[in-house]
């Protein structure tokens, strides 16, 4: 069924698609339509699920992960200040194993007061042990909840889908909403091997000494690192089944490319058309969309851009007193290669500051013009 | 019930911190620096102390007096705070 709709019902539509069974959530600007939509469907019970409203966004989390610990499959969503309140729970998600599957809707960190789109909000999260998914078109981010549930319940790791405010979330797309019953067959219902059970009582969480807390945190790194295969095998079997592919990266005109522009979510769609008029002026270059942060595509990235005569990093983030993340990690990922590019970290449209075609092409030009990058940050556009 | 369970290597741990020993065999009393000793001439068998105990380690025996499980008692000295004759002592552990 085809069908027009903004980016957080695409979030919404997922969750349903996927027979999500509890969903507990606390509405936040951007995201509330995704709550709003969800709690339609089970006041109609189109979806049949159980709604559980909370009185913040700690306990939606708290909520969510009481829900998935007892085998539901749970979904939630929110947003910036949000995502901040919930972290304590987050690391708790993660270490308890629940495959919770969360829409963050990239939203920049008050104050001042912003609704506006920037990542540091989900960047911030990135040590939590999460899986992050990078969304840019508002297909993908319906297609992603019912991805993002077949990896995150084969590892036990909870994963968040990121999407920019307004820009995604709030942008309407038509949308191929997909057969339940092929979402059916290739989401089957969910097992959890570790759930609550009165028959098997034990303890969940206890304290746990230093004698066994490092093997535990050895397995979480060494499951999350399950995923970057997993995202492959199921994006491929996506598209064997709904004729869309999804992969760790997605990347344009890159085959024989000098200069690879990194970018990630809407800004690397918009980078498609700049790349499209500078090849034909006889530019040689490329574009690498990072779409799984988290664990990142080292290895990838590595095959991607080694070799490359320079590379640029756009990041709608900041890491202060360092860079954007998406350039510090690329840029770690390559550092022990032989042939590492020089690379460039350009931060732009922070606090929902457009970054149309000629500020891409302004950043693209002046990487072709420098011999070498200066410092780890390049702001563009800054009103000085 | 259950046994305590004994691991060699990660391989054997589930994947969370799960049963890592559930609380019949994980003990916590030796966490005591305080143990109530229970006076059972001024005790009236009211069973207060054994409804504020947070570690559920008070039972009530044949004869309707409180003991006190120290296999789990933490020493908290809950119970000796609220008892309504002042019948439970904190006595300092050796």
């Amino acid at each position: 069924m085809q069908k027009v709709m903004m980016g957080n019902h695409a979030l919404s539509w997922g969750a349903k698609l996927s027979r999500a069974e509890v969903i507990a959530a606390y509405p936040i600007t951007p995201q509330t339509e995704v709550v709003e939509l969800l709690s339609n469907m089970c006041a109609d019970g189109s979806l049949k699920a159980e709604f559980i409203k909370v009185e913040s966004e700690h306990s939606a989390m708290a909520a969510s992960m009481g829900a998935a610990a007892a085998g539901a499959r749970t979904f939630t969503a929110t947003s910036s200040q949000g995502l901040a309140l919930m972290h304590e729970v987050l690391h708790w998600a993660t270490g308890a194993r629940l495959p919770i599957v969360m829409g963050n809707i990239n939203r920049a960190m008050a104050p001042p007061w912003s609704i506006w789109t920037e990542q540091t909000d989900s960047i911030a999260q990135r040590d939590t042990g999460w899986i992050q998914i990078y969304t840019s078109s508002i297909q993908e981010i319906m297609d992603s909840v019912i991805q993002a549930y077949k990896v995150a319940e084969q590892i036990y790791i909870p994963t968040m889908l990121v999407l920019d405010s307004f820009v995604l979330s709030h942008t309407n797309e038509n949308c191929d909403i997909p057969d339940q019953d092929k979402v059916d067959a290739y989401l089957p219902r969910f097992e959890n091997a570790y759930r609550l059970n009165t028959d098997k009582p034990a303890a969940f969480g206890g304290l746990t000494g230093p004698d066994w807390y490092y093997e535990l945190r050895y397995k979480i790194e060494r499951d999350i690192q399950k995923a970057i295969p997993l995202f492959t095998e199921t994006g491929k079997e996506f598209g064997e089944m709904f004729g869309r592919e999804y992969g760790l990266v997605e990347t344009y005109k890159l085959d024989d490319a000098d200069v690879v522009l990194v970018a990630s979510a809407s800004i690397a769609s918009t980078a498609r058309p700049v790349i499209d008029a500078m090849r034909k002026e006889g530019h040689k270059v490329g574009l690498v969309r990072i779409r799984v942060f988290r664990p990142f595509p080292s290895e990838l990235l590595r095959k991607l851009l080694a070799g490359r005569k320079k590379v640029l990093v756009i990041d709608r983030n900041i890491s202060f007193g360092m860079s954007g993340a998406f350039y510090a990690e690329t840029k770690a990922a390559l550092y022990n290669e032989k042939k590492a590019p020089p690379m460039w970290g350009y931060i732009a449209g922070l606090g929902g500051r457009d970054v149309p075609l000629n500020v891409i092409r302004d950043m693209i030009e002046q990487t072709i013009a420098e011999e070498h990058p200066e410092g780890d940050i390049v702001w563009i556009g800054v009103k000085r | 019930m259950s046994e305590e369970i004994k691991w060699e290597s990660q391989s054997d741990m589930p994947l969370m911190a799960m049963s890592l020993g559930r609380m019949t065999v994980n003990k916590t009393g030796s966490w005591r620096n305080l143990r109530p000793v229970i006076d059972k001439e001024k005790c009236i068998k009211c069973g207060i102390c054994w409804k504020f105990c947070p570690d559920v380690a008070i039972s009530i025996d044949e004869e309707d007096y409180p003991v006190v499980n120290l296999d789990f008692c933490k020493g908290c000295g809950i119970c000796a705070t609220e008892c309504p004759k002042d019948a439970i002592e904190m006595v300092k552990e050796e």
